[in-house]
């Protein structure tokens, strides 16, 4: 039984002391401090920015994180591969069950075994159902932070037609916790595709409503067009990912370019980019980018294969020793798991690779000589779940 | 996945990545592991590190940085605490095995870069000496390192030399240990015992065949 010291004690209350103390102060010589957070709304959770302001202008800007750290990397290693994909479920909670596949995937890769095709369609077809849940948020929380409440209302609404249907499909509204090793738990239920195809239409529509209600509002265009700017070799260098990345003009989409034992390569859809690579063009390629989705879907439910949904695995799932990474395109970037197996029930230390850590890496340097109220457009463009980045 | 429907045993790509990483670092490439078709990884010396991180950035045009973490080979001493508490606390192992590519210590740090023009990942791995768990900071070839290395450092306590800023990224400042080694122990297993012992969840089995192998595997 070990227990805390005392000194650890201390060192702990005092912290969060220093974290409590007065939000605003002051300094003379070296410009203003600025506190943003950790409850500020454009921080999406708990993430705190330190911004020094000399008058309006940013001279530097660090966030501060760790509110909401949970230390999965540390208690994957006491549990079983079963148990884990409960706990990822829980990183980005916006897209829950994107974040299982990756992690499934690479014990698979260990196992050597596959899932069998309509396992893999299916899993594909609610993997894009989590980015559109997932980024039809984003849509309407940029337009938020920008000043526009109503946006905000539409993006609730429509994504809550999504949910419903993931919910039918797995049960489980946020935490589906569906994927297993060999494939999934549950078909899909009866005149479930008909409604996920209506619900699509749905989901057009309403690109469409935030094209004309956001995108073509010139406050909106004042307040995003070339605030921001990530050139293509900074966003590589910081590893941006996603809609990040291809806002600067990388055509990089791992969804295309490798991959994993999913169905993207069954259907005809396109990698947007935008050469840009400011606040407007990261808006405009994740809008385009849930059309594009909702296409793979109603591609895919046109030709599910039919089949068993589970392979054949042994009843208690033991993972061969060795090394394996594999990484998604996930709602909010690349996300990859790195695990290593000694050949337990559990694996031996799992390295979780998600793309809000590298992505919100970025923005000491991307706010350097922005004035205030553009820091806010900029942390909501860049998009990042807090339970992302802390892990 | 497409690209090599039936995995072949040589995989050239990466062989000839291999190659030329040899060629470029010489004696510093201590060991290599191929999985064709899917993966590569290369030791370094400890001396070589920003060089091989310079060369596959440069030379190799791998310019996609993904992340750089590390693992503390040490088996868990605590177990796995899926045993009851009454249960005597298994016996302590201390034997080192590490993975692919080999390595001669405790610690490892390992970092991934990607090529997108090749579509290719490469996994760099780095063996520390127990007595100086320190290595040259990686932040002149991949800007995005900076976060990497705090979380490496907090977690494992491992110093990366030239760091300007290497402050905790998630613990309170003045926590005590290096949670991610292997010898930190989860209290919360101490303090209660884990509920998910007996959740070992029946799969479907459809025929006898299924059901054999299965059992075999119990056993």
């Amino acid at each position: 039984m070990t227990a805390l010291t005392e000194r650890q004690q201390l060192a702990y209350a005092n912290a969060q002391a220093a974290d409590g103390r007065v939000n605003l102060e002051f300094e003379t010589d070296e410009g203003m401090t600025l506190n943003m957070g950790p409850q500020h709304p454009a921080t999406h959770g708990t993430l705190r920015i330190v911004v020094k302001l000399d008058g309006e202008e940013v001279i530097s800007c660090e966030p501060i994180m760790g509110y909401m750290h949970r230390g999965y990397e540390k208690l994957t290693e006491v549990r079983t591969y079963p148990q884990v994909t409960t706990l990822i479920n829980r990183i980005d909670w916006l897209g829950s069950f994107a974040n299982e596949v990756p992690f499934i995937l690479a014990a698979e890769k260990l196992m050597d075994i596959e899932a069998p095709p309509r396992a893999q369609w299916i899993r594909t077809v609610l993997f894009e159902l989590s980015r559109i849940a997932n980024i039809s948020l984003f849509v309407g929380d940029m337009a938020l932070h920008i000043g526009a409440i109503s946006a905000a209302f539409y993006a609730f609404r429509d994504r809550e037609y999504v949910l419903n249907q993931i919910e039918a499909a797995t049960g489980g509204r946020f935490h589906p916790n569906f994927d297993r090793i060999g494939g999934l738990k549950d078909d899909l239920p009866k005149g479930w595709i008909a409604d996920t195809k209506a619900t699509m239409e749905k989901i057009r529509d309403f690109c469409d409503e935030m094209e004309t209600l956001v995108e073509g509002n010139e406050i909106f265009q004042a307040r995003t067009r070339g605030i921001g700017v990530i050139p293509a070799d900074v966003a590589l260098a910081y590893g941006l990912s996603g809609a990040n990345l291809r806002a600067s003009g990388v055509d990089w989409d791992l969804r295309r370019d490798e991959p994993v034992g999913l169905a993207w390569n069954e259907c005809d859809w396109n990698v947007i980019t935008h050469p840009d690579g400011d606040s407007f063009a990261r808006f405009w390629v994740r809008l385009q980018e849930i059309r594009e989705s909702t296409k793979i879907v109603d591609q895919l439910l046109d030709g599910l294969p039919a089949g068993p949904i589970m392979a054949k695995v042994p009843r208690i799932i033991k993972v061969p020793e060795g090394e394996a990474w594999v990484a998604t395109e996930n709602p909010l970037g690349e996300m990859g798991y790195y695990v290593v197996s000694k050949g337990d029930l559990g694996p031996f230390r799992v390295k979780i690779r998600t793309a809000s850590f590298n992505n919100v890496a970025v923005i000491p340097w991307v706010t350097r000589g922005v004035y205030v109220p553009d820091v806010v457009t900029i942390l909501a463009s860049l998009y990042f779940i807090l339970g992302d980045i802390d892990r | 996945m497409e690209e090599t429907p039936e995995a072949p045993q040589v995989d050239e790509a990466r062989q000839a990545l291999v190659d030329k990483l040899a060629e470029e670092l010489g004696d510093a490439v201590v060991e290599h592991h191929i999985r064709p078709g899917d993966d590569v990884w290369v030791r370094v010396t400890r001396d070589a590190w920003r060089t091989a991180g310079l060369v596959v950035r440069d030379h190799l045009n791998f310019r996609y940085f993904e992340f750089l973490s590390a693992i503390d080979w040490l088996p868990n001493p605590y177990g796995k605490n899926e045993d009851a508490p009454t249960d005597p606390r298994p016996e302590p192992n201390t034997e080192i095995v590490t993975g692919y590519a080999g390595g001669d210590t405790r610690f490892q740090v390992f970092a991934r870069v990607h090529s997108l023009t090749q579509k290719l990942g490469l996994n760099l791995k780095v063996d520390l000496p127990d007595d100086d768990l320190s290595l040259t900071t990686w932040l002149p070839v991949f800007a995005g390192v900076n976060w990497h290395e705090r979380e490496v450092h907090e977690m494992f306590g491992i110093t990366f030399a030239g760091h300007p800023y290497l402050q905790n990224l998630y613990l309170p400042g003045e926590f005590e240990g290096h949670p991610l080694r292997k010898d930190f122990p989860l209290l919360a297993r101490f303090v209660k015992p884990w509920p998910g012992i007996v959740d070992v969840e029946p799969m479907p089995a459809s025929d006898d065949e299924a059901e054999a192998e299965t059992e075999e595997a119990a056993e």
